[in-house]
Formats: C-alpha cells, sequence, structure tokens
C-alpha cells in the first residue's frame, strides 16, 4: 500500500477480500436481472453525491431501446477536498474497471470510458497498462472469460473544469463541446453520449460493485445504515492530526471523525465538499448518511484559530471560477453572494442587504440549471447562520 | 431531401409522434395547471401548454426558430414533488403533473433573475436601439423592477465591435442567452459566435475574439434579429444619409427591394402581413430623398441576366459538349450566401451566376444610365438601398462594386432603420396615402416583387426562361409555380420543355430540374450534394441565406417567427396576384433599357461590364 495514498483505516466492505476476475467471471454466468436485483438488495446508491439508487440508474439503462450503450466512469473528482476517486484508481484499479464491466454487461454497453481529471493524468500511464494487463487477460476485449461478452474501457482526459463532474457537462466535454450541463430531461440514461443511453457511476460506486456480486446484496445491506448502507470512503482534511481516506460505515457521526483523526479544538466541519454544509459544534452528533449528512466523502475540519468569515470567501472564490457562465442564477448571483462577504469584511453592509443575499441564495438553490448553481448558496446560508456570533459580533452593523 | 437537424440531441424538442402508435403509450397525459384539470399531448413541454393556455410565461432564451437552451431561467415554473423549480421552456410532460406557473416561490426567483441580470447590464433604455422592443425591457415592466436590487454596473466592460459592415457588437447589453450563438451554428450552420470563459467572465465571442469583420461571419445579421436586447444591431447609416438629404447639391436616389414594405407596418404597429408599397413610397419622398424607385425593376433585369445566362450555359453544355461549363447554375443575389459559399466552398465559386443582386445593378444603372438620362453629373448621385437585409450593407461596400466608376450602392439601410428615420420625420406611415415609384423606372413586374419569398426567383425565372425557349407560358395556373413556394428548407421540382422555338432546339424534351433552398444550413446541405455528385441532372439553384427567404431578412422587423415570415410572403404573393405584369421579360422598362442602353442585349458587353461580377476565394483562413 502507497503510504503517499494516505488510506488510513480500510473497513471491512470496499476494502475487503477481493480477487481479480473474480465478480467478472461470476457475473458472466448471471442472468442481466439477477445482477439487478442482487445490486438492488444491496441498496448501494451513488457515492459521487446525488445519492441515486444505482440499481433504478441501470435498470432503466438496460430497459432503453437503442443501437448502443455506455457506461462511463466518473473520475472528474473536483469537489474541494476529496481525493478518495484518486486513491481507488491508484489502489484498486480492477475493483473500478471490473465494476465498469459488470455495469456494462447488465445494462448491455460494450464500451466504457473513464473521464479523468486533467489534475490526474499522472497516472494515466499506470492505469492504460493496467487495463492492457485486463486485455491480455481477457478480462476486456472480446469475448471475456470465454463467454462471449465483448467490452473495453477507454480513458479521456478532462481539461480542469469542475463543472464537468456534473454528469451532462461531462457528456458534452466527452463530445468534444464546451463543458456545460444539458437540461434534464431527457436524462444521460436515455439521451447520454452521442445521444445513446449512458450511465454514469462514480468511481466509488462503480469500486463497490465486484463486491456486491462476490458477497451478494444481503451480505452487503448488512453495513451502514437502513437507508444508507455499505461503507463509505471518506477525504478527511483540514485541522486534524491525520489527514487522510477512511473507509467507515455510513452512520458515522461527526464527533466519532473527530475522535478518528484526531481533530482538537474543532470549530466548525464542512461536510459535502465546498457545496456542502458547514456544521457548528453543536452539531457533531449528526451522523454521516443520505438521510442526516449526506457527502460524497469530503471532510473539512476547522479549528477554532480559523476566520470562518474567510472560510466562506473561499468557497465563494472558488463558485466564481467554477460557475460555467450559463445559467443567469449561478453566473451573476454568486458573484454577488461573494460581493455581499467582502462587504461584511469590509464592515460596509446593513443585515438588510444580507437578508436578502440569503433569499437570494435560496433563489438559486431552486432555479439554477444544475447541481453547481443549486448548491453553491449552501455554504454562503449555512456559515452566515450557524456563525453568526462570530461573523457579525464583532462588527458592529453600520445603518 | 430533409435536411438533419444539427443541434444537439439534448436539446432538441421531444417529439413524440401521435399516441395511437404502436407502442401503446397513450396520446395524452392528463395535468394539473394552476389548479385546473386538463388532458394535453404527451412530450409538450410546459411552455407550450401554457402558451395554447393562454398563460403568459417569461421567455429570454426560448426562442421558436432555436433548439432549447434551457439557460435564462425565466419560464421557470413549480412542478410539484420536484425540489427545484423547472425550466417551463425545457421540460416535456410525460407524466401526471401539477404545475403552478406563478406560485410565491416562482414569481420571487422571477424577480431575482431579472434583477440579476440588470444588476450587470450596462446600458441605457433612451439611447438604445431596441428601446421599446426589447424583451429584457419588457420583464423588468413586467416583472415591476423600480430599483437596481443587486447594484447596477456603472462602467462598459467591454468595447463595442463596429468593424463589420452590417452587424455591431455592444456586449455591454448582452445576457448571454445564446440565441446569437445558436442562431449562427444551428440554424445557419456558419458558426462565428460562441460563449468563451467561465462564469462571471463569460462573454459571447468570435475565433480568438477577433473584431467580426475579421471571421467568417457572413453579415445575415439573424443573430441580430433573434438577439433579445440591443447587443446585436445593424451598422446604422442613417446620419449620413440624412446630411446627404440635406445636401441641396447631392441627387438622393431610394431603391426599395421588395420585403421592406411587406414588413415595415409590423414597426409601426400593424400586425405582420399588411403591405405598405405606397405609404412608403410617400414616406420616401416627404422625407426628401429625390426619387424613389422599385428594386424589382433590376429583380427584373436580374432575370434576363441570369436567365440568359442559365440558357448560355445549358447551350454549351448540350449543344458544345463544353465540360468546363458548370450547372447547376446556382443563383447570386443573396450576397449573405455569396459570402458564405466564398469561406465555406471556394472550390465551387464557378457555378455561382455572375449576375449581380438586383441592389447592385440598380447602383451602377442608376450611376450610369438614369444620371445619362437626366443629366446629372454622377458624382452627386448618392444612392441609398432599403433592403431588409443586413449583408447587403456589407456587399455595396465590396470594393469591386464600382462599375459605374464610382460607389455603385453608397448606402444598404435596413426596414428597421428606414422605420426610424420615419418616426425622425414625424410621419405616421400607416396613415399616409399611397404614391407610386418615379419615372423612368416606374413599372416593376410582378416576378421581381416575389424575389422577396423563398422561391421568388426561380418562380420569375422560370416565368422567362420558359417562354423565352417555348414561347409559352409556363404550364402553372395563374403563373403560380405553387411548388416553388412554401417554407420547407429545400424544395425541388421540374418542369418539361416541349415544342421549344427553334434556336433552342437543343432543350427539347428536357426537363428542366431545379432546386430551392433556404437558410445557409440548407444551402449548406445543397453543397454537399453537389459535392457527392447528387445534382448531377439539376440546371438550376435558388439560395437565399436566411431562412424564408429576404422578407425574413436581418434587417428586418423585430422580432422574426415561422407565422410571421409565413404572413409577410403571403402578403408579398398577394399584392403579386393583381399585378398587370408579372413576367420579368414583358416590363416595358426592361424593354427599354435594352434597347436605348444595353443594346448589346442580355449577357452582352456592356452588361456584363455593369451587371455582372466576379467572387473572391476567401476560404476558412482568419487571419
Ligand atoms: C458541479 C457538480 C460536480 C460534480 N462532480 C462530480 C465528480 O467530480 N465526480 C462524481 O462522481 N460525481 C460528480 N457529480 C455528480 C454527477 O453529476 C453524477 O451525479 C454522478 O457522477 C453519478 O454517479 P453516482 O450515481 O455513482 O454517484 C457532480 C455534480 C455536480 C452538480
Ligand atoms: S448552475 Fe452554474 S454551473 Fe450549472 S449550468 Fe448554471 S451556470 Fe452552469
Ligand atoms: S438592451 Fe433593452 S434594457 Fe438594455 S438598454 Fe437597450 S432597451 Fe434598455
Ligand atoms: S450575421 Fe449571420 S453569420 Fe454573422 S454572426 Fe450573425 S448569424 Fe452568424
Ligand atoms: S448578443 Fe444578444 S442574442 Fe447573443 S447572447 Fe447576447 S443577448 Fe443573447
Amino acid at each position: 500500500m502507497n503510504t503517499l495514498n494516505k488510506i488510513k483505516r480500510t473497513g471491512p466492505v470496499l476494502f475487503s477480500e477481493y480477487e481479480k476476475g473474480s465478480a467478472v467471471k461470476k457475473v458472466l454466468e448471471m442472468e442481466r436481472e439477477d445482477i439487478l436485483f442482487e445490486i438492488k438488495d444491496s441498496g448501494l446508491k451513488g457515492r459521487g453525491g446525488a445519492g441515486f439508487p444505482v440499481s433504478t440508474k441501470w435498470m432503466i439503462t438496460a430497459a432503453a431501446n437503442a443501437d448502443k450503450k455506455f457506461i462511463v466512469c466518473n473520475a472528474d473528482e473536483g469537489e474541494p477536498g476529496t481525493f478518495k476517486d484518486r486513491v481507488l484508481l491508484l489502489e484498486y484499479p480492477e475493483l473500478v474497471f471490473e465494476g465498469m464491466i459488470i455495469a456494462g454487461y447488465t445494462i448491455g454497453a460494450k464500451e466504457g470510458i473513464v473521464y479523468l481529471r486533467a489534475e490526474y493524468s499522472y497516472m494515466l500511464e499506470f492505469l492504460e497498462n493496467f487495463l492492457e494487463e485486463m486485455r491480455k487477460q481477457n478480462l476486456l476485449g472480446k469475448n471475456i472469460c470465454g463467454k462471449g461478452f465483448d467490452f473495453d474501457i477507454f480513458i479521456r482526459l478532462g481539461s480542469g473544469a469542475y463543472v464537468c463532474g456534473e454528469e451532462t457537462a461531462l457528456i458534452e466535454s466527452l463530445e468534444g463541446h464546451r463543458g456545460e450541463p444539458r437540461n434534464r430531461p431527457p436524462f444521460p440514461v436515455n439521451t447520454g453520449y452521442l445521444g445513446f443511453p449512458t450511465a454514469v457511476n462514480n468511481v466509488e460506486t462503480l469500486a463497490s460493485v465486484p463486491n456486491i456480486i462476490n458477497k451478494g446484496g444481503e451480505w452487503y445491506h448488512k453495513h451502514g445504515t437502513d437507508k444508507s448502507t455499505g461503507s463509505k470512503l471518506f477525504s478527511v482534511s483540514g485541522d486534524c492530526k491525520y489527514p487522510g481516506v477512511y473507509e467507515l460505515p455510513w452512520g458515522t457521526t461527526l464527533n466519532e471523525i473527530i475522535n478518528i483523526t484526531g481533530a482538537e479544538d474543532t470549530k466548525a466541519i464542512q461536510v459535502g465538499g465546498a457545496s456542502g454544509i458547514c456544521l457548528p459544534a453543536t452539531e457533531f452528533g449528526r451522523k454521516l448518511s443520505y438521510e442526516d449528512i449526506s457527502t460524497g466523502g469530503s471532510i473539512m475540519i476547522f479549528n477554532k484559530s480559523r476566520n470562518m468569515l474567510e472560510v466562506l470567501k473561499n468557497f465563494m472564490e472558488f463558485f466564481v471560477e467554477e460557475s460555467c457562465g450559463q445559467c443567469t442564477p449561478c453566473r451573476i448571483g454568486n458573484v454577488k453572494l461573494l460581493e455581499g462577504v467582502e462587504m461584511i469584511e469590509k464592515n460596509e453592509y446593513t443585515i438588510e442587504y444580507i437578508e436578502k443575499l440569503k433569499e437570494l441564495g435560496r433563489t438559486m438553490q431552486v432555479a439554477s440549471k444544475c447541481g453547481l448553481g443549486q448548491s453553491s448558496p449552501n455554504p454562503f446560508i449555512s456559515i452566515l447562520e450557524n456563525f453568526k456570533d462570530e461573523i457579525f459580533n464583532n462588527k458592529p452593523v453600520l445603518n | 431531401m430533409e435536411k438533419e437537424l444539427r443541434s444537439p440531441v439534448s436539446q432538441r424538442p421531444l417529439i413524440v409522434k401521435d399516441g395511437k402508435s404502436k407502442t401503446g403509450i397513450g396520446a395524452t397525459v392528463s395535468i394539473e395547471l394552476n389548479g385546473e384539470k386538463m388532458q394535453v399531448q404527451l412530450g409538450k413541454t410546459i411552455l407550450e401548454i401554457c402558451k395554447e393556455n393562454k398563460i403568459h410565461i417569461p421567455t429570454l432564451c426560448y426562442h421558436e426558430d432555436l433548439c432549447i437552451a434551457g439557460n435564462c431561467r425565466m419560464c421557470l415554473v413549480e412542478v410539484e414533488g420536484m425540489r427545484t423549480l423547472q425550466a417551463s421552456c425545457a421540460f416535456p410532460v410525460t407524466s401526471p403533473v401539477k404545475i403552478k406557473t406563478f406560485s410565491d416561490k416562482v414569481r420571487k426567483a422571477r424577480k431575482h433573475i431579472v434583477d440579476l441580470m440588470l444588476s450587470e447590464h450596462y446600458g441605457e433604455c433612451y439611447s438604445c436601439v431596441r428601446n421599446n422592443n426589447c424583451e429584457l425591457q419588457t420583464l423588468a415592466k413586467e416583472y415591476g423592477v423600480d430599483s437596481y436590487e443587486f447594484g447596477h454596473i456603472c462602467e462598459p466592460r467591454f468595447e463595442i465591435d463596429s468593424s463589420s459592415h452590417a452587424v455591431v457588437r455592444d456586449m455591454d447589453k448582452c445576457i448571454l442567452c445564446r440565441r446569437c450563438v445558436r442562431t449562427c451554428i444551428d440554424l445557419q450552420e456558419v458558426g462565428v459566435l460562441e460563449a468563451i470563459n467561465r462564469g462571471y467572465d463569460t462573454k459571447i465571442s468570435t475565433f480568438m475574439d477577433k473584431p467580426l469583420a475579421d471571421v467568417i461571419c457572413i453579415n445575415c445579421g439573424q443573430c441580430i434579429n433573434r438577439c433579445p436586447t440591443g447587443a446585436l444591431h445593424a451598422n446604422d447609416p442613417s446620419d449620413e444619409i440624412w446630411k446627404a438629404i440635406e445636401d441641396p447639391k447631392k441627387h438622393v436616389v431610394l431603391q426599395t427591394a421588395p420585403s421592406p414594405r411587406a414588413a415595415i407596418g409590423e414597426e409601426f404597429g400593424l400586425p405582420a402581413g399588411i403591405s405598405m408599397t405606397g405609404q412608403l413610397n410617400t414616406a420616401i419622398k416627404r422625407m426628401g430623398f429625390d426619387r424613389v424607385f422599385d428594386t424589382n425593376f433590376t429583380a427584373d433585369l436580374t432575370i434576363m441576366e441570369e436567365g440568359t445566362e442559365l440558357l448560355s450555359r445549358l447551350r454549351k453544355a448540350i449543344v458544345d459538349k463544353d465540360s468546363s461549363v458548370m450547372l447547376p447554375q446556382f443563383t447570386s443575389c443573396s450576397p449573405g450566401w455569396v459570402k458564405f459559399i466564398e469561406h465555406f466552398y471556394p472550390e465551387y465559386l464557378d457555378y455561382l451566376s455572375t449576375a449581380k443582386s438586383p441592389q447592385q445593378m440598380f447602383g451602377s444603372v442608376i450611376k450610369t444610365f438614369y444620371a445619362k438620362e437626366e443629366g446629372i453629373d454622377p458624382k452627386d448621385i448618392v444612392t441609398v438601398a432599403l433592403m431588409p437585409c443586413a449583408a447587403k450593407k456589407f456587399e455595396c461596400n465590396r470594393p469591386e462594386m464600382d462599375s459605374s466608376g464610382f460607389k455603385d450602392v453608397d448606402y444598404g439601410l435596413t426596414t428597421r432603420e428606414m422605420a426610424k428615420m420615419i418616426r425622425e420625420a414625424g410621419l405616421r406611415l400607416p396613415e399616409l396615402p399611397k404614391t407610386n415609384f418615379d419615372e423612368p423606372f416606374g413599372d416593376a413586374s410582378g416576378a421581381g416583387l416575389i424575389f422577396g419569398a423563398t422561391g421568388g426567383v426561380m418562380e420569375a425565372a422560370l416565368r422567362t426562361v420558359y417562354e423565352l425557349v417555348t414561347g409559352r407560358p409556363v404550364p402553372f395556373k395563374n403563373l403560380n409555380i405553387d411548388v416553388c413556394r412554401g417554407m420547407k428548407g429545400i424544395k425541388e421540382a421540374s418542369v418539361k420543355l416541349e415544342n421549344c422555338k427553334e434556336e433552342f432546339g437543343f432543350l427539347e424534351g428536357v426537363e428542366l430540374k431545379f432546386i430551392v433552398a433556404h437558410g445557409t444550413a440548407n444551402a449548406k446541405h445543397v453543397m454537399e450534394m453537389l459535392i457527392k455528385g447528387e445534382l448531377a441532372g439539376y440546371h438550376f439553384v435558388e439560395i437565399m441565406a436566411c431562412p424564408g427567404g429576404c422578407i425574413g431578412g436581418g434587417g428586418q422587423p423585430i422580432p422574426t417567427s415561422e407565422l410571421i415570415r409565413k404572413l409577410r410572403v403571403k402578403a408579398i404573393y398577394e399584392e403579386e396576384a393583381s399585378m398587370p405584369v408579372r413576367k420579368s421579360h414583358e416590363n416595358p422598362r426592361i424593354k427599354y433599357i435594352y434597347e436605348k442602353f444595353l443594346t448589346d442585349g442580355p449577357g452582352g458587353k456592356l452588361s456584363h461590364k455593369l451587371l455582372h461580377t466576379k467572387y473572391l476565394k476567401r476560404g476558412k483562413y482568419i487571419n
């Protein structure tokens, strides 16, 4: 294991014993419906952030009537504070790729595409070699394992835009267009890459699949909570002794995270990256799970020395920079929110105007075209509300 | 030969064929719209359903000529059960849904969006070409904007690009709806404009951010017609024209194309489809122009020249077996199309007729024949061309357009700009009495008039060519060649030449095959057919750069839509049907000019000097 990858804790689910190729061999003997049932029993949901049930996504793609279908592995990992997909790709590429083969077999795709973020291009050679090796072992290519299934995987590099992690922007980018989110409907499962039904899944989602196939959906379901089954990789960063990647069961509380990672004097935890929410100490009893506080994996810890307004400014600068600029609420709204933060910083604001900006933020949450603009006001609203004493108390309101 | 849509699959409207289809899915679905239960057709968008039910939904990026964008977010509505508001333009109804179009959440969101746009919108309505006809301004009013909630930008961010003769870009007024982008790439398939940069820095730009004049813009102005704001407008020469009118030494002559008269009423609040021919003449003369002529006269002249050229190409190909003759012959009267082929198919310029456009023919005729007949020094003549077109502004500035020894046409003026001048002059166009065009070009034929609609040139040419060849009028009822008419993107048909006159014996039994296409996307398709050899056996192709032909030109009143274009076309055909002369070759003035001036006849030496031109192999190389 590469210590650089900072895997701090491996759990019994994702990182359990796995023999290369075993799930693929098993799956090629199975009926497609049975695979779908197995995934459904596992309760596996998307790990890219939105938490969409994997079985449903695959079922719709499988049911779509088309000449061609695609499975896309979303390895854009652009959410600030997330680095768990990188670890999976470097340490367990077999899980990711075999997950893609299984997905391809299930939905009827002959081609899988890995959309690798530009910053990860250094691992391209390693991954290509790994794929080549799989081809030699007949885990990829024509007639896989002699079972009559043809499937291959290609890697495509992104160009550095955060928004290209959004699945429809990713598809636009794959097609050679400006990386901008599309309208939904139509959803990629019906009209995706080149107009063909396409299932887009996160690296971790796909990496979870082989073990489910080998050990069964029921086994998987035993881990985690009822609505958030299995385990999750968390990328923990910030003010703690042991930052890194942890495999923990869903349902772990923030307090537990603090203990495990050796964080001290923790003031706030940002869950879910820049677009997530920022929680104060009073909320540290809450559980990481789809039903309570959901995250694609990013956990950032801030201790007492941090200025929360600065933290917020940082996030807003990120969104102003990363908005694709397509839709009005996000393109201009984020600029207004950032201006608001700067007004507070300079002590040139009125509470009324800040309230107006929060209202604007709530409009952005429902009016923006894609998840970026819909979630970019989250830190603005949550930090200004949860840390209002700190932020506003030492700044007398001008009026 | 229908063209495939270029627009991305994801942006095409969902078309559900009638529900009685085999799939067994019902044709309709029951929904609740603002509490009212109704059955609607499966797959229709919420916006369409609202339109049918007379519910107004504000839109900015939506345009019925274009694919769906869903980026302005003005048309948001609430769909029960969905966390976010939905863009009604992009939401096809496929299941029973409950929709609210003006709930508190919706109204607040729309107001926020207008406020945000205004906060970044640099420009003042009273000094803007689109004042009173601006979709942003209208929305500000609809949503009761009475202050700038999120501030207001007070410095311009961009330089105005007025490098192009046709289109001025004032990006400070741009709201990034991208209609222009979609117009240029999807509707016209030119692809000059695209959004660059991200986030707040996003802007509409050209290749390498070059001035518009330096890129492959064909000047069609279609982007102007679809821009909701004043960000795009035509390069307006009206100040210079006023100056010329005021100058007693100048003899200012205006020619007007057929399409402005069919549309200018819209600028004065009339519904589309009311012809203003006589009123417009009166207005032009009251404004102080010395003469007003009908471009239809030179449209007739174009038919004579282009028709003769076609016949001579046919003779060379059939009789002389000259393989260097290019057939089919393509029309050349649309300057947008000419620039398009110069950029995109420079190797195929020999297929173009060498005849100038009617505008340019008139310019050279005025500064030669007319000047001589009237005894006016051509250097004192100022020729203004009232055109439905933005590309005509570019055309008259092409350096080779000086065959009279002077700049043949001094100014191209759009319908919109003329309307502005008429308003400035304090004239209420619809209430003016009607007057005629001036002599010596007082008569024109109906054939020239229908040049304004797609298929019109073809119809006019056929009327003349057929009769020249056979001595009989075209075998169509009332001379109406219906196969040329209508809004289909690419039309094709043929007419058999029988019992030809002796001199055209070589055409006996020939099936004259022709194609009509409008919009450069369709033109591209025709060119691809040509390259693939699929046009072998075809003789004549009419191409207009703008959708609908000139009546849909880039200088016409805004807004535009297929319905509006159809109404304008209808006005033209109706007016034409009642005209005494309906064939170019029967126009007495045409006979006169060939007798008096162009004495060596159509295609002769003098007409080659004055009425024909050459083209430039531009290619797509951008400096
Ligand atoms: C702005 C934005 C960025 C995103 N970035 C990523 C990403 O980097 N990786 C990822 O897997 N999903 C990302 N997503 C989520 C994807 O759109 C999509 O939901 C996900 O890839 C689906 O896979 P899953 O169901 O396996 O989670 C992003 C979404 C948004 C709105
Ligand atoms: S919300 Fe932001 S990132 Fe998403 S489409 Fe709109 S502008 Fe682009
Ligand atoms: S573009 Fe519209 S809103 Fe802007 S200045 Fe012009 S008229 Fe006013
Ligand atoms: S004038 Fe025509 S070619 Fe030029 S940018 Fe506009 S739409 Fe494109
Ligand atoms: S220039 Fe006009 S049409 Fe183009 S994006 Fe801007 S506002 Fe829209």
